[in-house]
């Protein structure tokens, strides 16, 4: 029994340990970017996953001494936490609303909106449902997952079929846009309304069904200095840089729309 | 009718105990703590396997290692009362009792009805809305009895029924136990390490020490003539072994010789049994008739109710019974030399034959 | 007046040493303050408005339902696994006993992949499910039944094993003695006998299946009034309504606080074992 104990007891201290090790410690010295080593932690919507995860890597190499961590979730999500005080330097939202939301809570004091999207339909490869265009989803017997209304892309979604016109009933409410790739990519719905860059960046693992621009709802990405952040340089440095030329080709090039 | 031969080995055990119990009678197995006494009887029960031999009740083979056959202890007509009650503490006493017959095919309320009778017979009526945790040890051991017999078996086993009672409620629930006993129409095998259960209960007394039967007879007659130490010491009589000649002479194996009167057992290996009563302590060495005289060392005083027992050494050793006045009258005391007197009459040499079946 | 006893022991029982009783204060407030905070900041005059909502009814009714489908499933193979694994000597027994526990360390979305893979649309069996009927798992309500069983089932289980690991035999033989058969013995005896630990492994089983989140979420989805329980309810009202999510909070609150309640009467009748 006591040895049992004592085992349990070395495990956790092992565990407790390496959790302090991998931690990163936030920088805390001042100064511009170049000089002394900066890190900072951009909190982006998890439709920019891909994308920024290059910009960020693109960025530490054009900037020695600074590295970038992020933080992938929801927007509204993580705009809560901004509002709670969550130690970010630099937010980058899918939706005006969140950002919007995040001001008011004076977590960001300016944005400017860098890019914009459009949504899409993903299938699976097989394409179990058969499904070849948007009005395909308010056919009985297709399922199909959005994301929940409170987060930017299931909120376009709910736009978006008002728009055409269609009653959909969703099998899932998912908590993001990943999780309905996700959702797809393993077969279990037939159809889910995602943005036109996460079908790019699925590649073969999903079909991807375009809607026409008429009907095809659009949001923008705002993004902007977190009031809070402890390095104000690096972070407006990042800001810049995504908004620069640079940015723009690798937003492009996932599929973004011009700002 | 019980007839069994039961041989269990398992690890340092080895048990091989023959039994025999007509209707209504009453086997007690009587032997020392570890002697097998209950693995026989969890062997008839069919709690234990056998390695070898067979049991058969009123002719139905319930168990035959031999033929491979093997009934498990829910279909024999068998009732088990421990010296635990194990009453289903969930349950109250009526339906403790009726459980068996429910068991048996019964629907709620003739079960019912048959626990009550019972409880009526054993006179344990007001008890039956009790939980068995209200319940005296005496009055539990007593409910326990009823269930057993209620369920209907041809057969009744005791484990010890008596050893958890403590000593005033044991004499009172033992005289219960024998007036059910006696009305149970089926054999009854009862293990105890309780002389007096034996002496009590008993039609027919088994005594079982290390796995083997070393003697088997009528209570009173394994009382007058015990085979082995650990009953002689039960029942409270010195006991040796010697050679006897034809007039009666017995040489004792640990030394020493006795006169007894000539038997009609003739010359041969024999046990001689001496109760404590029956000896005689002298200071010094007395004149006339016992025809055993010997001296000896006090080597311990106890004191046992009105008298006192002495321990003497000599050829042969022996207990000696004698009142408190007499203790003070030659100042016994240990290492005291003393002298003893046996009349022959007194001594009751017998064989030591093997225990009968 | 002495502070001890006739018996000699010290009167100030009710008092711990030091050592013992900081931690221990401790504890308590570590494990109450949050619960404290929820009901302190809880916005009780939003609260009628935000309790009337469809969705924190829905939502309720759901988990109320789902987790006492999975209890009853749970403890309907759960007894038998338990009383197998227990009585009955097999080969790889031991590995038996640790595959049941793994869903207690699994992390939940860890077991809703799982479930995913093995029962999904084109999971392992849930694809042929599918080819034959048409129907999957999830998405569906039986689905949340499917994953809460899942993570809550091992808490029976080892209870209930461990309780049956520790009952004295000795009454079953008395049963058998008396004629019944081993299912009798079971039903009659045992099972009864070891009401206070089945109660305390079904409750167990129940409050985990109420709290579960990542397995649901994860294998049946959210739909709210099909897969929506309470637990994903909060956590999607985190999103744009943090004062739906406290009195959402709240509601699961009580209903568990009610639930211990109702059974710890049930545990504090231990006469059934004298």
């Amino acid at each position: 029994m006591t040895r049992v104990r004592v085992r349990g007891a070395a495990v956790a201290l092992t565990c407790i340990a390496l959790a302090a090790c991998s931690s990163t410690s936030s920088g805390g010295a001042t100064g511009g970017p170049v000089g002394g080593s900066h890190a900072i932690t951009v909190y982006a919507a998890s439709s920019l996953k891909d994308v920024f995860t290059l910009l960020g890597k693109n960025f530490s190499a054009a900037n020695p001494g600074t590295t970038v961590t992020f933080s992938f979730g929801a927007s509204s999500t993580l705009g809560q936490q901004l509002a709670q005080g969550a130690p970010a330097d630099v937010f980058a939202s899918a939706s005006n609303n969140t950002m919007q939301a995040a001001v008011t809570a004076g977590a960001v004091s300016s944005f400017s909106v860098f890019a914009t999207n459009v949504l899409e339909v993903a299938t699976p490869p097989d394409n179990p449902g058969q499904v070849q265009a948007l009005s395909d989803l308010a056919r009985a017997g297709v399922t199909v997952a959005v994301c929940q209304p409170a987060v930017p892309c299931g909120a376009a979604a709910t736009q978006l079929f008002a728009k055409a016109g269609l009653t959909v009933h969703p099998v899932s409410q998912e908590v993001d846009v990943k999780a309905v790739l996700t959702k797809v990519t393993l077969g279990e719905v037939d159809a889910g309304v995602v943005y036109v860059t996460d079908v790019l960046a699925a590649g073969t693992k999903v079909h991807g069904v375009l809607i026409p621009a008429d009907t095809n709802v659009s949001t923008s990405y705002p993004i902007g200095v977190v009031t809070a952040s402890k390095e104000q340089t690096t972070a407006a440095a990042f800001v810049a840089y995504v908004l620069s030329p640079a940015g723009s080709a690798a937003l492009t090039a996932a599929g973004f729309g011009p700002a | 009718m019980l007839v069994a031969r039961v041989e269990v080995s398992r690890g340092s055990l080895s048990l091989l105990v023959e039994l025999a119990a007509a209707a209504g009678q009453v086997v007690v197995l009587l032997g020392p703590n570890g002697a097998g006494k209950s693995t026989t009887l969890r062997a008839l029960a069919g709690l234990t396997p056998l390695t070898a031999g067979r049991i058969a009740l009123d002719g139905q083979v319930l168990d035959d290692v031999g033929a491979g056959v093997f009934v498990p202890p829910e279909r024999r007509p068998i009732g088990l009362v421990h010296q635990d009650p194990l009453l289903f503490p969930h349950l109250s006493v009526r339906d403790n009792v009726a459980f068996g017959v429910r068991a048996r095919g019964a629907d709620r309320a003739q079960a019912r009805r048959v626990a009550d009778g019972w409880l009526e017979r054993m006179r344990l009526s007001e008890l039956a809305t009790v939980r068995p945790s209200a319940l005296s040890g005496g009055q539990a051991q007593q409910v326990a009895l009823a269930r057993a017999l209620a369920a209907g078996p041809h057969l009744l086993l005791l484990d010890e029924p008596l050893a958890a009672l403590d000593v005033s409620t044991r004499s009172v629930v033992r005289t219960q136990l024998r007036e059910h006993l006696t009305s149970f129409g089926g054999p009854s095998v009862l293990v105890t390490h309780d002389p007096l259960d034996a002496l009590v209960l008993a039609d027919q007394l088994v005594v079982v020490e290390a796995g083997r039967v070393v003697q088997a007879g009528p209570p009173s007659e394994v009382a007058r003539q015990p085979h082995t130490d650990f009953v002689a010491r039960l029942v409270g009589l010195n006991l040796y072994r010697g050679t006897c000649d034809s007039t009666g002479t017995v040489q004792l194996d640990g030394g020493g010789v006795l006169h007894a009167v000539a038997s009609s057992a003739g010359a041969g290996p024999a046990l001689v049994a001496l109760r404590p009563g029956a000896v005689a302590l002298h200071s010094s060495r007395p004149e006339g008739s016992p025809r055993n005289v010997w001296s000896g060392t006090v080597a311990g005083l106890e004191l046992l109710g009105d008298r006192v027992r002495v321990a003497v050494e000599g050829s042969p050793s022996v207990l000696a019974d004698v009142t408190a006045a007499a203790v003070a009258d030659l100042g016994l005391r240990t290492g005291l030399g003393v002298w003893l007197s046996v009349k022959a009459n007194d001594l009751e040499v017998y064989r030591s034959a093997p225990a009968p079946r | 007046m002495s502070r001890h006893d006739r018996l000699g022991r010290s009167r100030a029982r009710s008092a711990p040493p030091w050592s013992l009783g900081i931690p221990a204060a401790l504890a308590l407030i570590f494990l109450l303050l949050p619960l404290t905070a929820l009901v302190l900041r809880a916005p009780w005059a939003a609260m009628p408005r935000l309790l009337s909502e469809p969705t924190v009814r829905d939502a309720l009714r759901l988990s109320l339902f789902t987790a006492s489908l999975a209890t009853v499933v749970a403890t309907v193979l759960g007894v038998p696994l338990a009383w197998v694994l227990a009585r009955i000597e097999f080969p790889g027994r031991s590995l038996a006993r640790a595959l049941v526990i793994l869903p207690l360390v699994l992390p939940p979305v860890v077991g809703g992949v799982a479930l995913l893979l093995a029962l999904g649309r084109r999971g392992v069996v849930g694809g042929l499910l599918y080819d034959w009927t048409g129907w999957s798992l999830p998405f569906s309500t039986a689905g949340v039944v499917v994953a809460e069983t899942f993570v809550a089932m091992p808490f029976l289980v080892v209870t209930v094993e461990g309780a049956l690991r520790g009952f004295d035999q000795r009454y079953e033989e008395a049963g058998a003695m008396l004629g019944a058969g081993r299912l009798t013995v079971l039903r009659r005896v045992t099972l009864p006998m070891l009401a206070p630990s089945l109660a305390a492994g079904a409750v167990l089983c129940f409050a985990r299946a109420l709290g579960e989140f990542g397995a649901t979420i994860t294998f049946a989805g959210n739909a709210p009034g099909r897969t929506q329980t309470m637990p994903l309810a909060v956590y999607l009202a985190l999103e744009d309504d943090p004062d739906a999510a406290i009195a959402l909070s709240l509601v699961l609150l009580v209903v568990c606080v009610g639930v211990l309640l109702l059974l710890r009467e049930r545990w504090l009748r231990r006469d059934l074992l004298g």
